[in-house]
């Protein structure tokens, strides 16, 4: 026994296979290639199997992570999926996308001594196996209750709310504004790092279970949350994400060449535009790139130039490295590609030639002084230190807003002062009779994970309202 | 799938008209809306406003103009084709009551978006006056449903070969030094002809709306791609408008906007006239 944990001990963490920074800096294909079964199972005999998992505090959704990873060590995949099935209906997602190390790899007892199991790329792994490997069986269906829900939006909130339900035996229409579904999961993260090929797949599987799915809907505009009671809806969950740009407000900022973060990647993933001519999406081309922001929205934009052929990409952001917000891969990653960070470094104005097209931009330095409500600490601008960087493509990631398109047709919902829809945490009921809502569009910008499980827990309050009352 | 219903080539095939099942967008859509509409999988997302909507036939009417290669692919299309995508409706109504006398000046294929608004401020009972032009006779389109649509019309063309000879605001300032009462001036066309309609009526103080057509993406205030200057303020004309207060538009910065990629379009059109050249041998 006791040389058996000496001898886990020894396994160091798997590495994840890579395509080359240089190689892959030029191309959309996915960075990391996955596990292959024998590296998965060796990653998996280093999880001690703790009886009690400190890991599964980290996972917002609890997953049963040792659970989900003893089967995998054992060569049961598909006992592996199973498991996980039973908290995630995205696994390929989140084992892709999670902040892993700042949630469940955070809590792993191996932590403290060497590195965490590798949580995220053991879901990965099993649900990539499950998908071309493995045949799919549907999960059973509850018998009909007669009851119809409409779910607003298609990002991760609203597949997992339509997912929960339909299994619970409701009817299941959910209306999406795009003509694609998956939300930031297509439009946003980007092929490299998410191919779309995952999120159709996951799709595929809730209209196989029955779910009707209207595209090209915008809610506040085809049909207003009232008019979809009228339609016969008995219940209605709004995960609609945090979709309205923020811009600096600083001058010049309409010139071309200058796109906010959602316009740019949009255009790239969910248009194709990286395809252009091929598909008929255009998208300016920038040699030497700006990206505004360090976040995960900052560092896939970053990428995305160097992929459309950009000379120069740098990240330029007003706190300094230990406040960027982006997952710690993410980083690494945009590094390793050849993307510059310039910290304590703000932008003051933009400057255009006669075409209206950006051609640079007016910075100023900063330095860190007093923590903010935010706990970190507050940029101030350095004064007299302004300089100018040549620029010919800016993207804009300094965050999101809430969209006001329906909170603005809905009578009855009350927003927080920040346009964000207000909703109890422990139900996602809003003030208004038979609206749920989670997600981004609840908390403002975060994280799949939080929105799955936000989903998660106003399916069970839906089906209980249907079943038995509000 | 969106299926054509109806197909007329105008103006010498250079505006072509759509009429399209789409029941839920029928039902809802009032004038002023827009769609945005993909012909197909590799299309791109192209704003189109609504010329017309029958909700009991469940068709909307789209009036456009053959400018590139989305548009010229769209004009292949024929009566059982059918669209990809078609969204909306999308953006404000326009805001039609009973205030008087109405003058709707409209340029080019501005006239198609004009005419439901035109229809709409007679219904309402005002009192309407219609100027329209185009560069030649043959590129007039609407004569007829204009006339219907408004009390009096006035036609205009650039070389005269119709009409009064010149441009729709020579017409309107007729009107205007009449120093009669008129309450508003609604103005759809090309962005120069706009922007010096509102330069005209500026002096004379009345009240002059635009629907502006800067390049869109999503069309529902996700991107910012539409963002126009409007009295200082950054505004989407997705959501916002698309219709605004012309005196306060700042025009200059939309037509810079408009031209974010006459490079890559240029391409495409040649490109895509290449491939048709090949297939049809
Ligand atoms: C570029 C980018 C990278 C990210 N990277 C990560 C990451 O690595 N890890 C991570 O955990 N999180 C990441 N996030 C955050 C994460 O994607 C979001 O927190 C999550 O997608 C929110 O899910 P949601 O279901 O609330 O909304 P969304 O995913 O935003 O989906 C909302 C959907 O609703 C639709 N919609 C909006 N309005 C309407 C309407 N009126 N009618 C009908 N439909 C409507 C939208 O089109 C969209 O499809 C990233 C976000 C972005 C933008
Ligand atoms: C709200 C709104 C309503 C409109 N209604 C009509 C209408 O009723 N009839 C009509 O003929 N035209 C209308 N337009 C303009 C129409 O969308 C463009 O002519 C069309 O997109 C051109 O596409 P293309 O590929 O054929 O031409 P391209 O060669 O791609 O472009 C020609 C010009 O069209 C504009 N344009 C290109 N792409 C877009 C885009 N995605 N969104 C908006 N403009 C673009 C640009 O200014 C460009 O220089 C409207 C535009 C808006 C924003
Ligand atoms: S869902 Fe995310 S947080 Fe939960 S176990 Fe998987 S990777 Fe970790
Ligand atoms: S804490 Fe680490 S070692 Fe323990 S069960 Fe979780 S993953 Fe395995
Ligand atoms: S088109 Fe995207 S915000 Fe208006």
């Amino acid at each position: 026994m006791a040389e058996e944990v000496k001898k886990k001990e020894k396994i160091p963490r798997q590495k994840m296979p890579e395509q080359d920074p240089k190689v892959r800096a030029r191309n959309f294909d996915e960075v990391p290639l996955g596990y292959s079964p024998e590296t998965a199972q060796l990653e998996a005999s280093r999880c001690l199997q703790c009886k009690k998992p400190t890991c599964v505090d980290g996972c917002p959704v609890q997953i049963d992570i040792p659970g989900f990873i003893k089967p995998i060590k054992e060569g049961d995949f598909s006992g592996a999926i199973m498991k996980l099935w039973e908290k995630t209906s995205l696994p390929a997602v989140c084992g892709r996308v999670c902040p892993q190390e700042a949630q469940c790899e955070a809590l792993c007892i191996l932590g403290r001594k060497e590195e965490p199991v590798a949580v995220g790329r053991l879901e990965r792994f099993a649900a990539d196996r499950q998908r071309t490997m493995g045949e799919f069986k549907l999960p059973e269906k509850a018998a009909p209750t007669g009851k119809k829900v409409a779910v607003v939006g298609s990002g991760p909130s609203g597949l997992t709310v339509a997912g929960d339900l339909i299994l619970k035996g409701h009817e299941v229409t959910i209306f999406e504004a795009f003509h694609k579904t998956g939300g930031v999961l297509i439009y946003g993260i980007p092929e490299f790092r998410l191919p779309k090929a995952i999120v159709q797949a996951e799709v595929d599987i809730l209209e196989k279970l029955g779910a009707k799915i209207v595209r090209n809907a915008v809610i506040g505009r085809t049909s207003t949350i009232d008019e979809l009671f009228d339609e016969g809806f008995d219940a209605v969950y709004i995960g609609v994400g945090a979709g309205l740009p923020v811009f600096m407000n600083v001058p010049g900022e309409n010139l071309i060449g200058i796109y906010s973060a959602n316009e740019y990647l949009t255009r790239s993933n969910l248009m194709k535009a990286y395809k252009f001519p091929e598909y008929d999406t255009p998208i300016v081309l920038g040699k030497n790139v700006v990206v505004l922001g360090a976040g995960n929205v900052a560092m896939d934009s970053a990428r995305t130039a160097l992929r459309l052929g950009a000379d120069s990409v740098k990240i330029v952001y007003r706190r300094s490295r230990d406040e960027m917000p982006a997952r710690g891969e993410e980083i690494h990653h945009a590094e390793e590609e050849g993307v510059e960070m310039h910290l304590l470094t703000n932008p003051t104005r933009f400057f255009g030639d006669d075409q209206g097209r950006v051609v640079a931009m007016e910075c100023i330095k900063m330095e860190l002084g007093e923590p903010d409500a935010s706990g970190r600490r507050r940029p101030i601008p350095i004064k007299g230190s302004e300089f100018t960087m040549e620029t010919d493509l800016v993207v804009i990631s300094i965050g999101a807003g809430a969209n006001p398109l329906i909170t603005a047709t809905t009578p009855g919902l009350q927003t927080n002062r920040r346009g964000y829809i207000m909703a109890d945490p422990k139900t996602g009921k809003t003030f208004k009779k038979g609206v749920w809502a989670g997600g981004d569009i609840v908390t403002g910008s975060a994280t799949v994970i939080l929105a799955m499980g936000a989903g998660r827990i106003a399916a069970n309050s839906i089906h209980e309202y249907l079943m038995i009352g509000w | 799938m969106f299926e054509i219903f109806e197909k007329a080539e105008l103006a010498q095939g250079t505006v072509i008209s759509n009429v399209i099942k789409a029941p839920s967008i029928a039902r809802k859509a009032k004038p002023g809306q827009f769609v945005i509409l993909r012909v197909n999988e590799t299309g791109e997302r192209i704003p189109l406003t609504m010329a017309d909507t029958d909700p009991e036939t469940g068709t909307i009417t789209l009036i456009y103009q053959v400018v590139g290669k989305s548009t010229a692919l769209m004009k292949s299309l024929n009566v059982g084709d059918a669209f990809q995508d078609i969204c909306g409706p999308l953006g404000q109504p326009t805001h039609i009551e009973k205030i008087g006398t109405v003058i709707c000046v409209g340029g080019g294929t501005g006239v198609a978006v004009l005419h439901p608004i035109t229809k709409g401020m007679k219904e309402a009972g005002n009192q309407v006056v219609a100027i329209i032009g185009a560069r030649t006779r043959d590129l007039l389109i609407l004569e007829d449903k204009m006339a219907q649509a408004s009390h009096e019309l006035r036609v205009c063309t650039d070389d005269g070969s119709y009409g009064h000879h010149g441009f729709v605001t020579e017409v309107l300032k007729e009107y205007l030094d009449r120093k009669e009462p008129i309450a508003m001036i609604v103005a759809i066309g090309p962005v120069p002809m706009m922007k010096f309609t509102c330069k005209l009526t500026e002096g004379y103080g009345v009240k002059t709306m635009v629907s502006l057509n800067p390049i869109m993406v999503d069309g529902t205030g996700m991107c910012g791609c539409c963002r126009v200057t409007v009295d200082e303020v950054t505004r989407f004309a997705c959501v916002d408008g698309p219709e605004f207060d012309g005196h306060k538009v700042n025009f200059d910065e939309l037509i810079q906007r408009q031209r974010a990629y006459l490079e890559q379009e240029k391409q495409a059109m040649e490109r895509f006239q290449g491939l048709r050249c090949q297939c049809k041998g």
